[in-house]
């Protein structure tokens, strides 16, 4: 069973910071990591293949630094990556985004299952798996749980807004890992050391067939606007006192600010 | 000169780096509480095959370099300073059978200890024989195609939960250290049990046991090295384990300054800040300064055995700076917490408690200076 994990590198911040000015993320001095949800992918991929064999390709578009977050892949029991980076891609949004790497994925060919992680740590759409699946014209299931695999179809496990939905699906298609998909091995030093022996093959845009037009900032309808940090209201009151009379208080106030 | 790691090694550090922030650090605290032998750390380890790190690869491990693994050791006893002793105990069973032992020997013992599929542990120390090994009384007899052992040995570390050990016997007693030899003994081997846990002052997950030898039934193919060489085993053991000493010191020390670097500027008396007193600064002062000098002459000790220089000196230096230097830095620590410090709310009190056994095993402090001054009295000799 091929499978091609799709990753992303991001700033290794929950609380990321924005410059006011030109409302753009800083990332300055602040460190790089795969998206934790990637991570999920990734274990997940590493898994099918200890069960059903196969090879995990894992790709990124990014910057040229992009190729630590790919070693970090390899390191993790990764087969091979390809790192997507042109200038062209520059500014891209979700839809040039997962049409770059539906290209990718086009050139690679041999393939069964496709794995995104739910969303970006730093943009949080969750479109560029969809986006992905729409390219390629396969079957997609987001927010997924849990993966099993029979012959040519796939059960998936996924999980919405208070419950769980279980969905069947021919290969090729492609799923969105969640956070609770699994618990992501770390590297080991072996891993470390063998992923720095292998070659991260560039692709640029002409080599996976992408029309430029497509990509970058000439291919993205979506323009951030503003980015601010969200305004935050912490006006904590703390409540003292007897048990039964700090419960009702509570009650109280819940009622007055009609939560409840 | 040149004082950088290579990416190599930066990125090796990074990976160990990342599981003892998320991984090790946390449960740190819980572990010295629970008392219990931390076997979820040391599958963590051996998962990120960090047991065989200067290991041969054909013997399962990483064929890396001691610098290496002294690195890792210090990021491990920063982190949690019980895992990093079992880290750095695993290396005393290890290390002899490495560079002594037959190829069949590394095989069957070497390979499992580098995957850490096992655990290892080094018996010297009896109960009357601690700084002068040459007093070792368990005896060794060969009868036929085994070697019965009877004596004790005592406090030794992972003793009970490891499964390989490297023990040091004396096959003539009549002759003190020119007969003492070393043997690899497995657990369950007829006639070898363990005895009392020791009680300590710190490191209540670690275990330090006696172990019992009556009559117990030791294969001649677990000989390891010659008849009569266990003193040059057990010296050359300890020279690396001196090494893994002095480098967990640093990185105990290491954690103690973080603590207190992070702790004095949140602390107002007098209307200010603590790190505002001079008293305070020139205390982080010497500490980082202790800190930084211990591990650079860790590391030339380290650099030195790879490049298969003469390191013992260096070794034994090392070993009796680092270790008084993590007392003095962790009772700084301590200070600058104040009340606060004594308290088992705070790390500190018990890396106060920690740092302690540096001074203490594998060769004291007096040890180390002795081995220090004969290296010094002998080269000024031969000048
Ligand atoms: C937690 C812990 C773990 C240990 N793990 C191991 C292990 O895994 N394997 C193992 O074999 N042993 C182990 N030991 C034993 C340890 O190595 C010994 O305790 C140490 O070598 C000192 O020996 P001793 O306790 O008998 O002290 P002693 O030798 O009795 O020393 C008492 C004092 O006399 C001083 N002294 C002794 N001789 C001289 C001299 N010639 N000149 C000047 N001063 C001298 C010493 O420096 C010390 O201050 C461990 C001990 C502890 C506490």
């Amino acid at each position: 069973m091929n499978i091609i994990v799709c990753i992303k590198q991001v700033p290794d911040t929950a609380d990321v910071r924005i410059d006011p000015e030109t409302n753009t993320l800083i990332r300055e001095g602040v460190p790089s990591i795969i998206n934790p949800f990637d991570e999920n992918a990734i274990e997940a991929a590493l898994q099918l293949k200890e069960q059903h064999g196969g090879q995990v390709t894992v790709i990124t578009m990014g910057p040229p630094q992009a190729e630590g977050a790919l070693r970090q892949a390899l390191a993790m029991g990764c087969d091979e990556a390809i790192l997507i980076s042109d200038r062209a891609c520059a500014g891209s949004d979700t839809l040039a985004t997962s049409y770059i790497l539906s290209q990718a994925i086009r050139k690679i060919g041999d393939y069964d299952l496709i794995i995104c992680g739910k969303q970006a740590f730093d943009g949080d759409t969750a479109q560029v798996g969809p986006g992905i699946a729409e390219h390629l014209g396969i079957p997609q299931a987001t927010y997924a749980v849990d993966v099993e695999v029979e012959e040519q179809t796939i059960h998936v496990r996924r999980l919405l807004a208070g419950r769980f939905e279980t969905i069947e699906m021919k290969l090729p298609a492609l799923l969105t890992a969640d956070k609770h998909m699994n618990d992501p091995r770390h590297a080991g030093l072996r891993g470390v050391m063998q992923a720095r022996k292998k070659e991260i093959p560039i692709w640029s845009i002409e080599e996976i067939e992408a029309d430029p037009e497509r990509c970058g900032l000439l291919g993205s309808p979506t323009t951030v606007i503003e980015i601010f940090p969200p305004q935050r209201s912490r006006q904590s009151q703390r409540l003292e006192g007897d048990p039964h009379e700090v419960a009702s208080q509570l009650f109280a106030k819940l009622r007055e600010n009609q939560i409840v | 000169m040149d004082f950088s790691f290579t990416e190599e090694q930066r990125e090796i550090f990074a990976a160990v780096q990342e599981i003892c922030a998320e991984e090790l650090k946390p449960k740190a605290d819980e572990i010295d509480r629970r008392g219990e032998y931390p076997w979820d750390n040391i599958k963590l380890l051996a998962e990120l095959d960090l047991f065989g790190i200067p290991v041969p690869p054909e013997y399962g491990g990483l064929g890396l370099g001691f610098i290496e693994w002294a690195v890792v050791g210090e990021l491990l006893s920063a982190a949690c300073t019980t895992t990093g002793a079992v880290y750095g105990a695993h290396m005393l069973a290890e290390y002899p059978i490495m560079v002594f032992g037959t190829d069949e020997q590394k095989q069957k013992h070497l390979a499992p200890l580098a995957r850490g599929e096992k655990i290892g542990a080094f018996g010297l120390t009896e109960p009357n024989a601690g700084s002068d090994a040459g007093a070792v009384q368990t005896r060794a007899e060969l009868r036929g195609d085994e070697y019965i052992l009877n004596g004790s040995k005592v406090f030794i570390t992972n003793g009970g939960d490891a499964e390989i050990y490297v023990i040091i016997a004396n096959v003539a007693p009549e002759m003190g250290t020119r007969g003492l030899t070393a043997f690899i003994v497995e657990k369950g081997t007829e006639g070898f049990s363990f005895g009392k846990d020791e009680e300590k002052m710190a490191y209540s997950a670690l275990s330090n046991r006696e172990l019992i030898f009556q009559d117990a039934r030791v294969p001649q193919a677990n000989l390891l090295g010659r008849e009569r060489r266990g003193f040059r085993v057990a010296m050359a053991t300890l020279s690396v384990g001196r090494i893994g000493m002095a480098i967990g010191a640093v990185g105990l020390a290491q954690a103690a300054y973080d603590a207190a670097v992070a702790y004095a500027p949140t602390r107002e008396q007098f209307g200010q800040p603590i790190s505002e007193f001079q008293a305070i600064q020139f205390m982080l002062a010497d500490m980082a300064t202790g800190i930084e000098a211990a591990r650079w002459l860790t590391y030339s000790a380290a650099w030195r055995k790879d490049q298969d220089l003469d390191y013992e000196k260096q070794a034994a230096m090392a070993k009796v700076f680092a270790s008084e230097m993590c007392v003095d830095v962790c009772n700084k620590a301590v200070q600058i917490h104040g009340g606060y410090g004594y308290s088992k709310d705070y790390a500190v009190e018990r890396y106060y408690r920690e740092a302690k056994l540096f001074d203490i095993v594998e060769g004291t402090s007096q040890i180390q200076r002795l081995v220090i001054a004969n290296r010094l009295l002998k080269e000024a000799k031969s000048q």
